[in-house]
């Protein structure tokens, strides 16, 4: 046997053994019955399905969905003319390590040192307050606010990255010949540029979206007790609750919408 | 050809930086002409392109496209369009949208804009195509898409960027001819530029033959190939095989000299005197191989043996290593003359070609 067929073998029984059998265990776990001493047990149930048809849960759904959506839309904001940026200067790669310097330290930690910036007396506060702009502090922390710009802050990365890998495949060749053919700089854009990042576009909202939902330790730690998402929702039932089946009840729940947004962002980019 | 010429070219400089790129060019493009340029890779023919469609701007010169210098003007406001070497169709878009792409552009009515890109698919003879993506497009589809799309605003001129280069030999053959068959209907002047001398003698009108930024010579295929200005065309275009002689001897009409020990007479060059030195060029084609037994007449017949031997289809090829040491490259049809070649390896030979075929140039360096 030659080395050319053992690399496919070995990511494939990777994906079997650390992906496809935890996901699978996931789902069994979720149609058993919570026990104390052994966790699981049986009977087969779908009660924890059943359970998640709640008027409480849904509204937690919701927000959460539209945190994520908000958070996708920032980092989109902020990311497609940031990675155009990158595009059009010559130190590419320095800027993308200056993107991924930061992200060697634990998001954790990360997200700590918001809480310094943002808390009552913190930098922000402080600075604004030494400026004169405001006499007393502002509540920037344990809001909403804050667990969008931590999750917006700790996720652009993930945005930029494929929107500039996307845009770093048009050929400039599409580009110069659109010109010779008479279009103007905007329809260069709208007709030929955007059309062909839309890929890259595609393929960060799919990196940010999942992760905007389930990084639980943010809406903890920027967001008090007000803020409940998804994410913490299935820490707690985990952790705090010892429900693992009710947990991965609700992760299956969250998977299955996003294997379904997936599909139909895939085949939206098929047609493209 | 018309007295004005379409695209006035002079004293043409580019550079970027220190490095010189284009070393002042002068010379003219005829309208409804095919015209190569034709070089290595790096000569510099792929800038003077961009200089002619407008993407880059000469440093020192002038550009005239119907009396008028378009030096600074960009590539949209020249009556000129760029076939790219990738074709660089959208990918996003299917064919129609393809070419329908520059009257898109200036918002021009549905209506005449269906009109005229059927008009030109139809004359790229892929009327039913409208609707294919890109993807699903053969390497020749795809290369008539992108004409389809450069040509709907009948521009004057076509600049051409190596766009057989990605094709296979056979495909290559077919667009040949096509392209040249719809240059010659649409009468409008292609400005094409390739590395491949075969391609550019079948499809040209002119050929300008480029070499680090200056033009080595401008003419007809014929006149490059026949009667090449200096070494560089000569071994640059085709085969050739080139002796060092000294003129030792002539008369009105003939030079004598000598080639590996036998005397040679040629064809006098109305520069020639005795004792100058000269390159003595032949196409392996011109030569003809005589076996040693069959010989009769010695007079201009350089003698050698078969070192090589090279089956090529329509032609047998052989080295022939002179008393010199040099070898000497002939080709040789097989026609009614020549049945049956049998030559053999390490067989003695003798060469010989018609007075007046050599081509002599004044020595070189």
């Amino acid at each position: 046997m030659n080395t050319k067929n053992i690399f496919p073998k070995i990511i494939v029984s990777w994906l079997l053994i650390f992906s496809l059998l935890p996901a699978i265990m996931l789902v069994g776990i979720s149609l058993l019955t919570p026990d104390i001493s052994s966790m699981v047990h049986l009977p087969v149930t779908f009660s924890h399905y059943k359970n998640l048809i709640d008027p409480l849960f849904f509204r937690i759904a919701v927000r959460s969905f539209f945190l994520a959506g908000l958070t996708t839309f920032f980092c989109l904001l902020l990311a497609y003319p940031f990675a155009f940026f990158i595009l059009n200067i010559s130190h590419k790669s320095l800027v993308i390590i200056l993107i991924l310097i930061p992200f060697w330290t634990s998001s954790l930690i990360r997200t700590y040192a918001m809480v310094d910036l943002l808390k009552w007396h913190g930098t922000i506060n402080n600075i604004l307050l030494k400026l004169h702009l405001i006499s007393t502090p502002l509540s920037l922390l344990y809001s909403n606010y804050a667990v969008l710009t931590g999750l917006v802050y700790n996720l652009l990365p993930f945005m930029i990255l494929p929107i500039y890998n996307g845009m770093q495949s048009i050929d400039q060749k599409c580009i110069d010949a659109a010109r010779d053919l008479g279009a103007t700089r905007l329809q260069i854009f709208v007709k030929v540029f955007w059309p062909q990042s839309q890929k890259g576009v595609i393929n960060g909202v799919l990196m940010v979206l999942l992760p905007a939902m389930t990084l639980f330790y943010i809406p903890n730690i920027l967001g008090g007790a007000k803020s409940i998402l998804i994410g913490n929702l299935i820490q707690n039932e985990f952790i705090f609750l010892n429900n693992w089946p009710q947990g991965a009840a609700t992760s299956t729940f969250l998977s299955i919408i996003l294997v379904i947004f997936f599909g139909i962002s895939q085949s939206k980019g098929m047609k493209n | 050809m018309p007295s004005t010429p379409l695209i006035q070219i002079k004293n043409l400089e580019k550079a970027y930086g220190k490095h010189v790129i284009l070393k002042n060019l002068s010379f003219n493009i005829f309208s409804g002409e095919f015209l190569t340029l034709l070089g290595p890779s790096g000569c510099g023919k792929t800038t003077l392109l961009k200089l002619i469609s407008g993407f880059e701007t000469p440093c020192k010169g002038i550009i005239k496209i119907d009396n008028v210098t378009v030096n600074n003007l960009p590539p949209q406001k020249r009556n000129v369009h760029t076939i790219f070497q990738n074709y660089a169709l959208f990918p996003h878009m299917n064919v129609f949208e393809n070419v329908a792409f520059s009257l898109r552009c200036k918002n021009i009515d549905n209506q005449i804009v269906i009109s005229k890109v059927h008009a030109a698919l139809q004359l790229v003879e892929l009327s039913h195509f409208g609707n294919r993506n890109i993807q699903e497009l053969s390497g020749g589809q795809q290369q008539r898409v992108a004409i389809a799309r450069a040509i709907i605003n009948q521009p004057k001129i076509l600049l051409l960027d190596e766009p057989l280069s990605s094709l296979d030999y056979q495909l290559r053959k077919k667009m040949q001819m096509e392209l040249k068959n719809l240059q010659k209907r649409l009468n409008m002047t292609f400005i094409f530029v390739t590395h491949d001398q075969e391609e550019a003698l079948t499809m040209s009108d002119r050929i300008i033959i480029f070499n680090q930024g200056k033009i080595e010579q401008i003419g007809s295929p014929y006149d490059i190939y026949e009667n090449p200005r200096n070494l560089y065309v000569a071994q640059f275009v085709g085969e050739t095989n080139i002796f060092n002689i000294t003129v030792q001897s002539m008369t009105n009409e003939h030079i004598y000299t000598k080639i590996s020990g036998v005397t040679i007479c040629c064809k006098r060059p109305f520069n020639a005197c005795n004792g100058d030195p000269m390159h003595l060029l032949i196409r392996p084609e011109n030569i003809s191989v005589y076996h040693a037994d069959k010989i009769e007449n010695l007079t201009n017949k350089l003698v050698g043996t078969i070192i090589d031997i090279t089956y090529k289809g329509p032609t047998i090829d052989l080295n022939v290593l002179l008393e010199s040491g040099q070898i000497v490259a002939t080709s040789e049809f097989f026609d009614e003359d020549h049945e049956k070649i049998d030559y053999k390896l390490h067989e003695q030979v003798y060469l010989e070609w018609p007075v007046g075929w050599e081509v002599l140039l004044p020595y070189e360096h």
